[in-house]
């Protein structure tokens, strides 16, 4: 499966398809979770990953061009940017414990606290929902806010497209992003 | 640690390794694409590979996902994946599609304003904007500038 990911991204490198291999990326990423037990994780990436954010490239791409053209500048210069930054990040995982290991730092630490108490504080039998909603609510919240100030964002950049073809006011547009 | 490349170890840590070349598959995208579309599904290629990274730490071999049964009758037993990485990444998930959504939605600006969404080409278009307006600033100046 990780090698089906890997030659889909391969072939992203061309023209329009990119929008519909990313969200055939999102699905394989989907299925994946699911074999590493995160239910809850996949059927938010099918949805928002494989769903909306293939819908709001390819608006994307009505609205502006259709075809990538090949880019001038040599690919050497980043090719060794990823290249030392993909070697350094592989010797941090040298340290790392091994795939499944029930005894891992993030096995043994706040983690099973979590499952045993949330079964009698919260009743919920789904333990990523208590956690989410109880545990964690403050993060939940924030990312609420997030998505709320995102969302004010792009209907600012968006609606005044027409209004504002001749003066266009560039404090406010860095002030958004 | 460093001497020993067992082949339990190298199993072990395949997960990671794939994962940091999706990662960088990524970043390579974002960095050397000129398009900026291509570099937003770049950039959602880096997110997800890192969502898989903090999830896969949470998966303790033969364990299930961690949701009990309806009744709420624990068998002490069933070994159970970590549920805090799924929860932090979830979070994640939301967030990362608001940023997108304001990545694709500033580019439709750009495509508004300069006509075209290849980086090298506004970076052109910037510099004659530029020189314009040095020039334009010059002879308001009188030529000192």
């Amino acid at each position: 499966m990780l090698v089906a990911t890997a030659i889909a991204i391969v072939r992203m490198q061309r023209l329009f398809a990119i929008a519909m291999l990313s969200g055939v990326f999102s699905l394989l990423s989907a299925l994946l979770f699911v074999v590493l037990d995160a239910v809850d994780v996949a059927f938010t990436e099918a949805a928002v990953g494989a769903g909306i954010s293939t819908v709001l490239v390819l608006g994307t791409l009505a609205l502006t061009s259709r075809v990538a053209k090949h880019s001038t500048h040599s690919p050497a210069i980043p090719l060794l940017v990823v290249l030392v930054t993909g070697a350094t990040l592989m010797y941090g995982t040298l340290d790392m414990p091994n795939f499944g290991s029930p005894d891992a730092p993030a096995q043994t630490h706040v983690s099973p606290d979590y499952l045993e108490r949330s079964p009698h504080e919260i009743g919920v039998p789904n333990v990523v929902t208590a956690i989410l909603a109880s545990y964690r609510g403050y993060d939940t919240l924030g990312e609420t806010a997030v998505v709320f100030t995102a969302g004010i964002g792009v209907l600012l950049l968006i609606s005044g497209l027409h209004r504002r073809r001749e003066d266009e006011d560039e404090e406010e547009e860095s002030g958004e992003s | 640690m460093n001497g020993e490349f067992t082949w339990d170890f190298i199993v072990g840590h395949m997960n990671y390794w794939l994962f940091i070349v999706l990662m960088m598959t990524g970043l390579y995208i974002v960095v050397a694409k000129g398009n900026l579309v291509k570099k937003i599904v770049g950039l959602n290629i880096f997110q997800t590979s890192v969502f898989m990274l903090y999830i896969s730490m949470g998966k303790v071999t033969g364990g299930t996902a961690p949701i009990f049964p309806a009744d709420m009758i624990i068998d002490p037993d069933v070994v159970y994946s970590n549920p805090l990485p799924h929860v932090l990444i979830l979070t994640a998930i939301v967030v990362g599609i608001a940023t997108t959504s304001l990545g694709l939605a500033l580019i439709v600006r750009i495509r508004e304003e300069f006509g075209t969404i290849e980086e090298h080409e506004i970076l052109e278009i910037e510099k004659a904007i530029a020189a314009a307006e040095n020039k334009l600033h010059g002879e308001a100046m009188g030529g000192r500038a």
